[in-house]
């Protein structure tokens, strides 16, 4: 079986994050996919039907929204931090400035602060126009540093 | 998982509160195509909280190791609380969007376990409600998962104020 930290150096080496995102089933299930877009990470969550939260309007459910911009958040952080495994949420705090269309959503984010142990990482989610974001979240995610205490890679 | 239909009370009726819940149930799940994917369901409306159910399954998994689910299985959930939650309180089909939410994830839910959430909304305007919610493991309503704060735009045509007056 390949081990999470195996998944993490071969797509740093290769430039292709496609493999750890896929490894994850809940991602998957949304249909979110993210990888190195001209250098920099995006995450995408290609619209469906069964992501529609308001079928009057219609719009997408905050919570899938939530789902791509802690997801981003977290590929982010892998790609950018020493972890020996995925990240692990702490808090987030998300402002809907716009109703979710139903068409594709993309996501951005940039590290605020790093630590040894904890990140806080800044994400931004946005449909046709870039400059009209429809998300945005503040999120904190504890690491787990190779070390002698946490050199665990793997295993459940 | 509750009974979501009106039971009939022992005369022959439907009773009122079993129609409230019923109504509640419905839109919890028939107009929202996402909560039905994850299984989202009603459980209970009591003393002016709600409470929704979310089971495991293993399209919500966020850490393939671990075979815990992803933190935006429980953001959805307590999202989708949070405004049941507005809409029990509001007492009337009034459009709302969420605002912001925020969350703290205490710890991981066990892999396997029903996670629900209870949500109470404790303040409401006539344009923002404030709502408060807790998720555990259905098992133990003290066990915590998580905790949230989110506030809420009412989207009222003029003249649905109730209290008159709020901002």
């Amino acid at each position: 079986m390949t081990t999470f930290s195996e998944l993490v150096s071969k797509a740093k080496e290769t430039g292709r994050l496609a493999s750890v995102v896929e490894s994850i089933p809940y991602l998957r299930f949304l249909g979110i996919g993210i990888d190195l877009v001209g250098g920099e990470i995006v995450g995408k969550m290609a619209y469906s039907k069964h992501l529609i939260g308001n079928t009057a309007l219609p719009a997408l459910h905050g919570g899938t929204i939530g789902a791509l911009l802690e997801s981003t958040a977290i590929v982010q952080t892998i790609w950018e931090a020493e972890t020996a495994r995925l990240p692990k949420i702490v808090t987030i705090t998300i402002d809907y400035l716009r109703s979710g269309r139903p068409v594709d959503t993309y996501a951005r984010g940039v590290i605020t602060k790093q630590g040894r142990r904890v990140v806080n990482v800044g994400v931004e989610a946005w449909q046709e126009d870039r400059s009209r974001p429809i998300a945005r979240a503040n999120a904190h995610f504890l690491l787990e540093p190779f070390d002698g205490t946490g050199g665990r890679s793997v295993s459940p | 998982m509750a009974e979501n239909a009106p039971k009939e009370a022992n005369d022959g009726t439907v009773s009122e509160s079993d129609a409230i819940d019923a109504r509640i149930s419905e839109g919890v799940s028939a107009f929202v195509p996402h909560n039905r994917a994850l299984g989202i369901h009603f459980v209970e409306a009591k003393g002016g909280s709600v409470t929704l159910g979310l089971p495991y399954d293993d399209k919500l998994v966020g850490d393939p190791v671990t075979r815990i689910i992803h933190g935006g299985a429980i953001t959805t959930l307590m999202d989708a609380t949070c405004g049941t939650a507005v809409f029990v309180r509001l007492k009337e089909a009034i459009p709302i969007a969420t605002l912001d939410l925020r969350i703290d994830y205490l710890k991981p839910a066990e892999p396997g376990e029903t996670v629900h959430a209870r949500a109470d909304c404790f303040k409401i305007t006539r344009t923002i409600a404030f709502v408060r919610c807790e998720a555990f493991h259905a098992r133990d309503s003290k066990d915590l998962v998580a905790v949230a704060n989110g506030t809420f735009m009412i989207f009222r045509t003029s003249g649905t104020d109730p209290k008159g007056g709020a901002p």
